[in-house]
């Protein structure tokens, strides 16, 4: 694929801004010349109709929730509502600025403010800061208030966060960020938390447990109130991971199993947009214990007006530039409005009710390590499907039949995994046709393994060598050669 | 629902072939203990125009346009043209994930490769990632990076680092112990690095910094030994400034709103976040690069994984998954169309009109320029009498400024900051100058 570095430069450039409309000074007297650029910019100028071009052919390169099934795993693809993106270039938002006095942000404020109000209500928690900007945003925002709260309580000996060995990736690495240690605790063989290593691993050396409900098997850890129970017991608190809400939201809260914080991914569960890797937007839901160190600014409404409160001495202080990923919230916000209770318990009643379908029809094909009621998604396991066919190659042969590949390899407890998330969005028929194909690729597998070792073969690239390019990596275009 | 296509039909189809009765058995899994305790919203459900209209309304409520805007502070008023928000709405970007099936995901990863090469171009770096969250979190990634790097435990920074900046660094500062020095600025309100403590991780700049003053870069990596020297910009300004790179800086940092994004009430924003080649192995964030497939087909994917949470888990350099994938498309769409001649423009006419409105400004008695530092777009002034005062009128006159107290924090008062962009015309400007007193 060229890139736009490979674009003709245009003769005609320019058009794009005015003439100068203040008598010009000239850069030499403004500015002292050694702060003025040596090296003359290598950007290409290009005509609009260049740009336009090279931009619509890379978006055919891509595969979005608009072009097909997108069963990818713990991600939540699901549809993004035309209406969200209407709402959230209003000039009235796109146009705000940040620093705008409050009385001409009090229609962004009250959006803060009631949307705040929906997300502590689905949680079931005490409050919401809406500030962290992505999912792992919102477990390091989670990990400064564990390490808050025990400041102030002067138990400075907890420094050890426990994992389930299920966990994301994120939550180690968010725990470490934060200047914790982490302690893995083993599942039991039903995919669950083994109480009893729990147990073990408890001590007052513990800050506090990272958990993810229903966990990543999409298994629902029916012993929750005892793993809460336990950790609290011994003087930790309990952090919800809340990429898979979309399995029980409006039908039970995580306020209600013990969650002392739990992270939103609006761009997961409350239909915005993922963007190719973001903007997405993770706030915090917190337990009574943790209000007080909440980000700041707080949003208050007081005497009928919205205002920002910075005065929380309390407070972690910020994680972000102003107040989250404020064009996000106001997506969020829209699909909430339009749900409604209903709408929210259907969307995970739907989403369960497609993943369990589609688990019980594919397991007649493929491995399915812990068989069982599962949430909103499932993993499957490509391993002992065909001789030398592996999770990657079944990935790959899916592409050539139109859907995107599940998410593979994760989480680790399950090998050669392939894990399915259907979301609500999509029909039966859409499963059943995935499923067919599936299919068709777990007999192709058997029977002619090399079309499976060969895919794709009908993406714009074949398989791409990632080894040469972690160990000769190029970066970036080579200019002016 | 209208996004749930599954009939009732299709339920019941379902449920007999899952072999349970009803979807509430789907939840059986679920302690009743916890089910029990469930309370709804109170919401009903809405329909898209009833929706619209209330979203609308509350939008409306704001009133941006109605005043000119002069508010800066680290995000500013620039135009966007059409073309970006244009090409950036295409489903196939908006709506697809994380590019871990590079086969499928060509699009965005090629883009992630121009935008790279456009963040090194732009800062005079060898390498940059594919964007952090904002440019807070940015400088906050650069200190961490740091300090792995060279492990002492303190970093130094300048007092005239933006609020929001030093809000976010503050922190992560505090979460990971690690130590900060300020230093003061001077009379001309470049950073004063006179008493520069040793053993430190790096050294932070912030150019031009919350004063608008542009930061003498040269021979500042010379004396700071062997810390890191980090440089956050304003990448608009980097189409007429030296860049950073051109200094020896070892990490440049940026908040890239000022390219092709609006200023949505702060967020999404972008983290732009660039460094010398051989720190690549301690870098945040995704980064994209070329390959070939097994054709020998050029192509791209992401590069140097192993530094990621999804593989290094709790020993990745960061936690950091998803980013800001889209405004760094946005970024990219703009470089493109602006190219260098439209860079060095823009940059251009916010440098004249600056210093148009200080000129004007300053010609009216008791205003004077409150730093004799070089500036490029943005300014503060010491006003004569009340500046609360003062600001009022310029907003009962149909400005947006920001309210004096902000500043506060620096140690300034009687003062306004303003903030000029291509957008402002002399007309504006000139009405502006009047209200204050001035003869134009």
């Amino acid at each position: 694929m060229s890139t736009i570095f490979d674009c003709r430069c245009s003769e005609k450039v320019g058009g794009l801004f005015p003439e100068l409309d203040v008598p010009a000074q000239g850069v030499e007297r403004l500015i002292d010349a050694a702060h003025v650029r040596t090296q003359p910019l290598r950007l290409p100028d290009l005509s609009e109709p260049q740009v336009a071009r090279h931009y619509t052919k890379l978006s055919k390169l891509n595969f979005g929730v608009d072009d097909g099934f997108y069963p990818l795993g713990s991600c939540t693809m699901k549809y993004n509502p035309k209406l969200n993106e209407a709402m959230a270039v209003l000039p009235g938002f796109s146009g705000l600025h940040p620093r705008s006095d409050v009385s001409r942000s009090q229609g962004a404020l009250q959006l803060m403010f009631e949307l705040t109000g929906f997300l502590r209500g689905i949680a079931g928690m005490a409050d919401v800061s809406l500030q962290p900007v992505a999912g792992a945003h919102g477990e390091l925002a989670g990990m400064f208030l564990f390490k808050k709260y025990f400041q102030v309580r002067g138990e400075h000996e907890r420094k050890r966060i426990l994992l389930p060995d299920t966990a994301h990736g994120t939550n180690p690495a968010s725990a470490a960020l934060a200047g914790f240690s982490v302690t893995e605790v083993a599942s039991d063989e039903t995919g669950r938390i083994d109480l009893a290593a729990l147990d073990e691993a408890l001590d007052d050396t513990v800050a506090g447990i990272m958990l993810t409900v229903p966990n990543t098997l999409g298994i629902f850890e029916s012993d929750i109130l005892q793993v809460t129970e336990k950790v609290h017991a011994a003087g930790g608190l309990c952090y919800f991971d809340g990429a898979n809400l979309n399995s029980y939201m409006g039908k039970t809260r995580p306020g209600d199993m013990g969650a002392d914080v739990f992270h939103f991914n609006l761009h997961k569960t409350m239909s915005t947009p993922h963007g190719g890797g973001g903007p997405g937007s993770g706030p915090i839901a917190v337990s009574d214990a943790l209000v007080d160190y909440l980000p700041v600014p707080r949003v208050r409404l007081e005497n009928e007006q919205y205002k920002l409160d910075w005065n929380c001495p309390h407070s972690i202080g910020s994680v972000h530039s102003f107040y989250g990923n404020f064009l996000v919230a106001v997506r969020a916000f829209a699909y909430i409005l339009q749900l409604g209770d209903v709408g929210l318990r259907e969307v995970s009643e739907n989403a369960v009710l497609n993943a369990n379908y589609l688990q019980q029809r594919l397991k007649k094909t493929y491995a399915l390590p812990y068989d069982g009621l599962c949430k909103h998604e499932f993993v499957l396991s490509g391993k002992g499907l065909a001789e030398g066919i592996s999770t990657l190659d079944i990935a790959k042969r899916l592409i050539d039949y139109g859907v995107h590949p599940p998410t593979i390899y994760f989480p680790l407890t399950v090998k050669e995994a392939i894990m399915i998330e259907p979301t609500e969005t999509e029909s039966k028929a859409t499963l059943d046709r995935f499923a067919e194909i599936m299919e068709i690729v777990a007999r192709e597998a058997k029977e002619n393994p090399q079309l499976l070792h060969d895919a794709p073969v009908r993406a714009s690239v074949r398989r791409l060598d990632q080894t040469q390019a972690a160990k000769n990596p190029v970066l970036k275009v080579p200019l002016g050669e | 629902m209208r996004y749930i296509p599954n009939t009732s039909a299709d339920r019941d189809e379902m449920l007999a072939s899952i072999g349970v009765s009803s979807i509430e058995a789907l939840f059986a899994d679920i302690p009743e203990s916890v089910r029990s305790c469930f309370r709804p919203l109170g919401l009903p459900p809405r329909s898209e125009m009833e929706v619209a209209s209330i979203v609308s309304d509350m939008a409306d409520r704001n009133k941006p346009t109605d005043a000119v805007c002069l508010l800066g502070g680290g995000i500013y008023d620039h135009y966007v043209p059409s073309v970006v928000g244009n090409l950036l709405s295409r489903s196939e970007f908006v709506t697809a994930y994380t590019p871990y099936q590079p086969e499928i995901s060509q699009g965005t990863l090629t883009a992630m490769f121009e935008f790279q090469t456009y963040v090194c171009e732009l800062t005079g770096m060898d390498i940059a990632n594919a964007s952090m969250y904002d440019g807070a979190t940015a400088m906050a990634e650069a200190v961490l990076m740091a300090e792995r790097i060279r492990k002492r435990g303190a970093v130094a920074v300048p007092r005239s680092l933006f609020s929001h900046l030093r809000r976010t660094l503050d922190t992560y500062c505090w979460a990971t112990d690690i130590q900060i020095h300020e230093m003061n600025y001077l009379p001309d309100g470049t950073a004063d690095w006179q008493s520069l403590p040793e053993q430190l991780s790096a050294v932070v700049v912030q150019t031009p910094n919350a004063f608008g003053v542009i930061e003498p870069l040269a021979g500042l990596k010379e004396r700071i030994g062997d810390a890191l020297l980090i440089v956050s910009c304003n990448p608009l300004s980097l189409g007429l400034l030296q860049p950073p790179g051109a200094y020896k800086a070892d990490i440049v940092v940026a908040e890239g709103q000022s390219l092709g994004l609006a200023m949505g009430y702060g967020g999404p924003l972008l983290g732009l976040f660039a460094a010398r080649e051989e720190h690549l192995r301690q870098m945040p964030g995704r980064i994209a690069g070329r390959t070939v497939d097994v054709d020998g087909k050029t192509g791209y994917a992401m590069a140097a994984q192993t530094r990621e949470q999804h593989i290094r888990r709790q020993r990745a350099t960061s936690n950091i998954c998803t980013n800001s994938a889209l405004c760094a498309l946005a970024t990219t769409i703009y470089l493109a169309s602006a190219g260098s001649a439209g860079l060095r423009q823009v940059a251009k006419l916010n440098l004249e009109k600056a210093h148009y409105l200080a000129d004007r400004i300053t010609a009216i008695d008791g205003y004077e320029l409150a730093f004799a530092g070089d500036f490029f777009n943005e300014f503060i002034v010491n006003v004569p009498g009340d500046a609360t005062e003062i600001h009022d009128a310029l907003v009962q006159a149909g400005f947006a400024v920001e309210a004096p107290q902000a500043l506060q924090s620096f140690g300034l008062d009687r003062v306004l900051r303003f903030a000029v962009t291509e957008k402002r015309t002399k007309n504006e400007l000139d009405r502006l100058t009047r209200v204050l007193g001035g003869s134009r």
